[in-house]
């Protein structure tokens, strides 16, 4: 069988998973958080920011999102830390901070 | 009515695929093999088979196609040889772990360098652990048997996972052999649709060839085999049935004049047809020796290599590739080593040669018994034997 969606899912035995690289259901890498791979985060200095969108285009998680006020934020479940939003960004409007810093 | 027509090796495969009605053809030119594939761009050309051609620019691309194809429930085929079947090694893997019911033929082809394009089974070895069914045939018959009951037990719900068919390349893909072609009607009371249980399909997504972490990646490489051993039995079954409906029964291991002879020589793919011909004139001279025939070779075939091997004191094991720095050609290996538990009493001789299309003579079998025999009882001093290499 297909990896059924229940607690066995994190250690399932070598039986419920005859089509193990099969998962019954799409889009479930977004429950997979990534948050905590990150050592910086992104911050975001709306000063800066004119809204283009070039980070949210580049981040290759799809973990920046666009605000309802056109903002951009990263969503810090998922955001790894890669700094590559900070580094497109023609503005230097957004900086990486050290996570625990 | 079935009919017997001249057929060379690659378009007995070919004419398998196309009673077998396939839907998507993927594949990349490459000698030997070339032949089969563009008999079946002829067919689809001339409209005598309704398929998707996919022209592709690498054999990588060739098993991905197949790949995508078989995953939305076509039935699939290709075909390759040597360099290009390790250009598709990569996604070899990923067809038997996702479970599609891909058939491949594979026109066996000497490995380079030294570059060249004649016939041994250096290439199919280098399969060995994808996961794949694996069968060799030794006639165009059975090439045609072969490829078309694939489909059948490849597309049981029971075991999802491809085979390829080997074929010795030139000395099948390329030589006329008589071949009979049984009615489609018969082929599609053989081969029931292929339906694939986790079909690609928009309306119902599901998340395909996910990540597994070490927690749980080994249980599903476990089932893996499980299911391929397993198949076993339904390739016993689907032979069977075979037989049933067109005449000719198959087994993992074949017979030839091997019941109860005490020295046994085992071949693989079209040399057994010479070599059966040695056998013959060692029986006339009196001489207890038979022939064994490796078809199945993965799943391996355990338990009916230990029934060929019930009366036997001696096992010449004949291979035609070489496991460079290895403890012998691949079968005697795996030969030895599935009998080591169970037979210490058999005396072994395995024997390289055949190799890139230098193919043993009916005399030259005989002289590989003969020095098999001398192993066997005297021992030797290499690790890896090779006959009819000069120096
Ligand atoms: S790339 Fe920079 S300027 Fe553009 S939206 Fe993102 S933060 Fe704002
Ligand atoms: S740091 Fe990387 S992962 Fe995080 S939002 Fe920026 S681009 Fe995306």
């Amino acid at each position: 069988m297909v990896q059924k969606e229940s607690e066995s899912i994190l250690r399932p035995n070598w039986q419920d998973v005859r089509f193990g690289n099969i998962f019954p259901k799409a889009g479930t890498a977004t429950r997979y958080k990534t948050g905590d791979w990150r050592s910086e985060r992104p911050i975001v200095d709306r000063e800066k920011c004119n809204k283009c969108g070039l980070c949210w285009l580049y981040c290759p998680d799809g973990a920046m999102e666009i605000l309802e006020d056109g903002y951009y934020e990263p969503d810090l479940y998922h955001c790894k830390g890669c700094g590559i939003c900070a580094n497109i960004c023609a503005k230097k409007a957004i900086t990486m901070r050290e996570e625990g810093a | 009515m079935s009919k017997r027509v001249p057929l060379e090796g690659s378009f007995a495969a070919a004419e398998a695929a196309r009673m077998a009605d396939v839907d998507v053809i993927a594949a990349y030119p490459i000698t030997p093999q070339s032949h089969i594939i563009e008999r079946l761009a002829d067919f689809v050309a001339n409209g005598e088979l309704n398929a998707a051609y996919i022209p592709v620019e690498s054999e990588h691309s060739a098993m991905s196609a197949c790949w995508g194809a078989s995953g939305a429930g076509a039935r699939t085929f290709t075909a390759t040889a040597s360099q290009g079947f390790f250009l598709m090694h990569e996604v070899l893997y990923f067809v038997a772990g996702m479970r599609l019911p891909v058939v491949m033929t594979v026109a066996n082809r000497a490995v380079g360098p030294p570059t060249n394009i004649w016939g041994d089974h250096s290439d199919a070895m280098s399969a060995r652990d994808t996961g794949w069914i694996q069968i060799f045939a030794a006639n165009n018959q059975e090439i045609f048997d072969f490829v078309l009951s694939c489909f059948r037990f490849c597309e049981d719900p029971r075991v999802l996972l491809p085979a390829m068919v080997h074929l010795d390349g030139f000395t099948l893909s390329h030589v006329v052999e008589p071949v009979i072609l049984p009615e489609q009607e018969e082929v599609n009371r053989f081969l029931p649709k292929y339906q694939h249980p986790y079909v690609y399909d928009t309306d119902k997504p599901m998340s395909y060839g996910i990540v597994m972490s070490p927690d749980t990646y080994a249980e599903v490489k476990k089932a893996q085999d499980i299911t391929l051993r397993e198949s076993k039995e339904v390739i016993l079954q689907a032979w069977k049935e075979f037989g049933d409906i067109f005449g000719r029964y198959y087994s993992p291991i074949e017979g030839y004049r091997s019941q109860g002879a005490k020295t046994l020589l085992m071949s693989t793919g079209a040399l057994s047809e010479t070599a059966k011909v040695a056998i013959d004139r060692k029986r006339d001279r009196g001489e207890d020796v038979g022939l064994l025939t490796l078809h199945l070779w993965r799943p391996f075939p355990f338990q009916e290599l230990y029934e060929a091997l019930k009366d036997a004191e001696t096992l010449i094991v004949f291979d035609r590739s070489i496991s460079l720095g290895g403890p012998g050609g691949p079968i005697i290996s795996e030969v030895k080593s599935a009998l080591f538990d169970r037979r210490r009493d058999i005396k072994f001789a395995g024997l390289v040669g055949a190799l890139c299309g230098r193919n043993p003579s009916v005399e030259q079998f005989e002289e590989i018994i003969d020095r098999g025999r001398e192993i066997a009882e005297k021992g030797s001093s290499e690790v890896l034997e090779t006959i009819g290499i000069r120096g």
